[in-house]
């Protein structure tokens, strides 16, 4: 009921709500040290895996009120290794993840649900290489101490992005479904 | 022809397996020289696990070889024959023999390390995994690497060494000898 109070009022309410606000995320962190997002596909049956080793999220969300929650979650692509150093030269290339037109991916919380026992379904937008899909996360929070770990693992199906064009369509040397396995610790998570 | 001389011939699944062989080892091979050298591509990802799965496989049959060949022997040389060689030819032939089936398995162990050491292990026709004997690591890959390829020229040459030999007894001692390994009526 703006009208009926002062503009001054207003605004102080304002201030302090947008501190509060900043405050709650300052205290939500991720820790990369102790992070890790994996991704792994199959080369004719061979499972190779990768790990994206610079990512940072934007965390607001309280276990107790999930469905109010927020994730931002952006990854530099370019940080993308499979350790080996003739994969690693193709990666960053047009027909790959062309980093240099797409050098972040990222993904944007709609709707987070909580299943119970630590167990939470959220939705959004995953956006990689100009391509967004809408996405379901299956995450499962653990606590010890101060720290949140937040893991799980879904299924993308690379095509969808465009990850692996031309020649590197071919599903038959390739698989198109590739695992992002990820694990993401949290400080400033409230208790579950 | 000694028509004795002939009359005894490695057994119907010897023959088969020796034959088989010989077609692989030499598919192998040519696949393994022409794929090294192909840039990144669907094409050598496919030619190298292709090779992979059949020097797994040529590694797995040769076993079976070996032990067909212990439990049943292999008829001796006929006696024309042993009287015509010469002692260091006699050597050369065990020799040559004995060094075929230690290649047979050495380039492919040999192959499949490092190809566990360069960080591929080997899922065998898409399906197996296949466990690793060496740890993934990038010295350890180098180093196994150029052991692959000089024991499987090292093979290449005793191979047509075994060739050449068959064909002289063929063509120009016409001793019969390559009769007892020809498919055909016993």
């Amino acid at each position: 009921m703006i009208s009926f109070t002062s503009p001054i009022r207003t605004i102080a309410v304002l201030i302090l709500a947008m501190a509060g606000a900043a405050l709650v995320h300052a205290e939500q962190k991720l820790l990369p040290a102790q992070s890790d997002i994996a991704f792994v596909s199959k080369q004719m049956g061979v499972a190779m895996e990768g790990h994206f080793k610079k990512f940072d999220a934007q965390i607001a969300f309280d276990p107790a009120k999930p469905e109010t929650g927020k994730i931002a979650l952006s990854i530099d692509i370019a940080s993308a290794t499979l350790g080996a150093p003739e994969m690693d030269g193709e990666l960053p290339k047009a027909t790959w993840f062309n980093t240099a037109k797409f050098p972040q991916a990222t993904f944007q919380s709609t709707a987070i649900k909580g299943l119970g026992g630590g167990k939470f379904e959220v939705s959004g937008k995953l956006a990689i290489k100009g391509s967004v899909r809408d996405t379901t996360v299956p995450v499962t929070l653990a606590q010890s101490g101060a720290i949140t770990t937040a893991s799980g693992v879904l299924t993308i199906k690379r095509l969808a992005f465009k990850i692996g064009e031309n020649e590197w369509a071919d599903t038959s040397a390739v698989a198109d479904d590739v695992q992002i396995k990820f694990k993401l610790a949290l400080s400033g998570v409230g208790k579950l | 022809m000694n028509t004795a001389s002939v009359s005894r011939r490695y057994n119907g699944f010897s023959i088969a397996l020796h034959w088989l062989l010989a077609l692989a080892l030499v598919g192998i091979f040519s696949v393994g020289f022409y794929m090294a050298d192909l840039p990144f591509s669907p094409q050598r990802l496919k030619l190298y696990n292709w090779h992979k799965w059949a020097g797994i496989s040529f590694l797995a049959l040769t076993i079976v070889r070996l032990a067909w060949r212990l439990s049943h022997r292999p008829p001796a040389l006929p006696q024309a024959v042993t009287l015509a060689m010469p002692g260091w030819q006699m050597r050369a032939y065990q020799a040559t023999h004995g060094l075929l089936y230690a290649l047979f398995f050495i380039v492919p162990l040999v192959g499949w390390a490092y190809s566990s050491a360069a960080g591929f292990p080997i899922v065998l026709f898409g399906v197996l995994p296949l466990p690793d004997f060496v740890a993934a690591s990038k010295p350890l890959a180098e180093l196994i690497k150029p052991w692959h390829e000089a024991s499987a020229f090292a093979l290449m040459g005793l191979a047509l060494l075994h060739v050449a030999a068959a064909l002289k007894h063929h063509w120009m001692d016409r001793d019969g000898l390559l009769q007892r390994m020809l498919p055909g009526k016993p």
